[in-house]
């Protein structure tokens, strides 16, 4: 029972990230009416906001190491700690959520700059030719990090009061070693808010509602007067936001390096499809879903009896749940059946 | 200009005399090196393969890699267990890429669009992650399989004494690498453009097509469309399993990572950079992006330096950092934009590109005759 409740948890933090980066991808894709291959780099640019605002915190000067007395020696301060002693400290520890506040406009920037400069041409293509330019685009995108950061991963911390476990099986009345980072509850904790935030905001405000309307027909919602593009490209640069706040909280899991993008691409693709094309809790559920089935496939004792199995599971439930339900887990009639 | 009105066979020709003359006129552009015509040769292969499958009937496979790689693995075991003759091991490639192409293409051609990219996708995936993993015994995992001293080469050791050292791949003696290397997967490359221009003219060709423009009537029509796609996807597949045996005959050894998914990306890429659905255009784009990725990855800041040398000393090292950017490691940058730009301005690819330049010619001429110029047929979607 424990290892089962374990396995859920595990797989919880990994389905957040899967479920946020569909939600981005899918609500593009349910708007615009774009697949776009770009939006795993999205995460990846997120995650390297935080690497960027890390680094323009760490700015450092020489100063003298007074703790050194045989001879003169310098070491690399912080000029936030110069200027800041008692802030300071407080500031670089909580370096990543922090970053947070950095990665919103320039995510938002990004998005709304793709958008009107790329995207905006490609509404009429088909979607071979969306997954292509987009796919360029990834790889743009990802050349470039590695030009300016290097190939190596960049470890990013917790802040301190988060890095250890928390006792998650006490809570519950279950055993000691149900144990939990913290760090992996805030994540899930923030995504969780993160949906919540982005289906209140398309459910109960009057612009949410609009852009529902859109996504039903977005021809008639047009011809009542509405601008309906410019909701779109807000809608996208929203879904940009989500993806890079999620890249951003996953530092601390994930050393960012530069093709993380890339590799969550394909699996929340995967995603998307088996919750189904342009249907935003489906792919939320779908997200969850194969986390969890994946944590579940990587224990010892699944492996035993299946080897093998964690590192495909993923690839076999979409294939399975794809040729059952052919529209995914809860697809609508009429999306991307032709 | 002239290009268009040819026939088939001249068309062929031509072709045939270009790909033999390679060696030749590839001289001055610096390519003229075997390994280098080899990959043409092949990824020209493994292009006009998949444009069977995505130029003719639309679907975009995202899992052609997964048929290369087995290609590559069958061809190696042919060397390991029975002979270094390249024949067999070419055989055995295509037969057991067909017979995977045949199990995914029979799942996966039930959904269409995005879902059956989707589930290609997740098929190459899942023998990529297995030919890693569980199937280590035969894959020989991370190292890749490799020829070995111990391999048994049951009709080999019938005929000659085991040497010292590796045996290489040969054909009927003939060794397998540098030109004879190239020539044979020439002769291929040409008798796949064969095949591939037989079934572009051929009835079937014309259904696949009929499935492309719409699926739905032709099914109205009573016909079952879905055997010809398999057929259309096996073919494909069989293409995807020829390039990959070759590569095993050029150089013996099969790696997981030629399964990738970014292989199969590679493979779109070099479709869609020549020109979809059109004869000769995978070909060129394959050349092109193998082309590019050997001489702009060989670049780095010093022959930069010497390239830009005719510039001032203070503008080469602006220039040449920026320009760095681009070339060497940075090459998949340049690859990327250049994806992009050929996407936006020119989803024909390189073919509509050069019927557009022939358009402009022609309707030059035809304006003094009738004044209006017909519009040119766009390749492809």
């Amino acid at each position: 029972m424990d290892a089962i409740f374990l396995q859920i948890l595990n797989g919880l933090d990994k389905g957040a990230a899967y479920a946020l980066i569909a939600l981005g991808l899918t609500l593009v894709f349910g708007t615009l009416g774009i697949v776009n291959f770009a939006h795993g780099a999205l995460f990846m640019m997120g995650a390297f906001c935080a690497v960027t605002f890390n680094k323009l915190l760490m700015l450092s000067t020489k100063v003298e190491d007074k703790s050194v007395t045989l001879f003169k020696a310098y070491k690399e301060q912080p000029y936030l700690e110069i200027w800041f002693p008692d802030a300071g400290p407080i500031l670089l520890d909580y370096a990543v959520p922090l970053s947070i506040l950095m990665a919103i406009p320039v995510m938002i920037l990004i998005g709304y700059v793709m958008e009107r400069g790329l995207i905006k041409h490609f509404y009429k293509r088909p979607h071979a030719e969306q997954i292509l330019v987009t796919f360029g685009l990834a790889i743009v995108l990802q050349e470039v990090i590695k030009a300016v950061f290097g190939a190596n991963p960049i470890p990013q911390t917790a802040p301190d009061i988060l890095a250890g476990s928390a006792n998650v099986g006490a809570w519950f009345g279950m055993g000691e070693n149900v144990v939990y980072p913290w760090w992996r509850l805030v994540y899930l904790l923030f995504s969780g808010l993160i949906i919540f935030a982005v289906f209140s905001f398309l459910q109960f405000t009057t612009y949410g509602m609009v852009v529902r309307a859109g996504m039903r027909d977005r021809e008639t919602v047009g011809l009542l007067g509405i601008n309906i593009e410019r909701r779109f490209t807000i809608v996208f640069a929203m879904a940009t936001v989500v993806a890079g706040l999620a890249g951003v909280m996953y530092t601390p899991i994930l050393p960012p390096d530069y093709h993380m993008g890339m590799d969550f691409l394909v699996l929340s693709f995967v995603v998307v499809v088996v919750g189904g094309m342009g249907s935003l809790g489906g792919a939320v559920l779908a997200g969850f879903l194969l986390g969890i089935v994946q944590s579940f496939a990587s224990m010892t004792e699944v492996k035993a009896i299946l080897p093998g199995i964690d590192q495909i599971i993923i690839y076999l439930v979409a294939v399975i749940i794809l040729l059952v339900l052919p529209r995914g887990l809860m697809g609508r009639a009429g999306v991307m059946d032709d | 200009m002239t290009l268009a009105k040819l026939n088939d066979t001249n068309r062929f020709l031509i072709f045939a005399a270009i790909i033999l003359l390679m060696p030749i006129w590839m001289i001055p552009l610096g390519g003229a090196y075997p390994d280098l015509l080899q990959k043409f040769a092949i990824y020209g292969i493994f292009a006009i393969g998949f444009n069977i499958l995505f130029g003719l009937t639309g679907y975009l496979s995202f899992g052609h890699a997964a048929f290369l790689g087995v290609g590559s693995y069958a061809a190696v075991w042919s060397f390991k267990l029975f002979t270094m003759n390249a024949i067999p091991a070419i055989i055995f490639g295509v037969l057991f890429a067909g017979l995977l192409a045949f199990i995914i293409g029979f799942l996966s051609l039930r959904r269409t669009g995005i879902y059956f990219s989707i589930l290609t996708l997740a098929f190459a995936q899942m023998s990529y992650n297995l030919a890693y993993s569980v199937l280590t015994p035969i894959t020989n995992g991370e190292t890749g399989l490799q020829l070995s001293q111990q391999d048994p080469r049951i009709i080999d050791s019938m005929f000659v004494e085991a040497g010292a050292g590796l045996p290489s791949t040969n054909l009927f003696g003939l060794k397998m690498s540098g030109f004879e290397g190239f020539y044979f997967c020439a002769v291929m490359l040409i008798l796949c453009y064969y095949i591939s221009m037989r079934i572009f003219r051929s009835p079937f060709g014309l259904m696949l097509r009929g499935i492309k423009s719409n699926q739905n009537r032709m099914m109205y029509t009573g016909l079952n469309t879905r055997p010809y796609m398999l057929t259309a996807f096996v073919i494909s597949g069989m293409y995807a399993g020829l390039a990959g045996s070759l590569l095993a005959v050029t150089d013996p050894l099969a790696g997981a990572e030629r399964m990738q998914w970014t292989a199969s990306g590679e493979v779109v890429l070099m479709t869609i950079l020549g020109g979809v659905g059109t004869l000769a255009g995978p070909m060129l784009g394959a050349g092109l992006i193998k082309y590019f990725e050997n001489i702009f990855s060989a670049f780095n800041n010093q022959t930069l330096t010497e390239i830009f040398s005719f510039l001032p000393d203070a503008a080469v090292e602006v220039v040449v950092p920026i320009v760095g950017l681009f070339v060497g490691s940075g090459w998949h940058l340049t690859l990327g934009l250049l994806f992009v730009v050929i996407v936006i301005f020119l989803p024909g690819g390189i073919v509509e590109g050069m019927s557009r330049l022939a358009g402009l010619f022609r309707r030059k001429d035809q304006e003094n005759m009738n004044g209006t110029a017909s519009p040119q047929d766009q390749p492809g979607e």
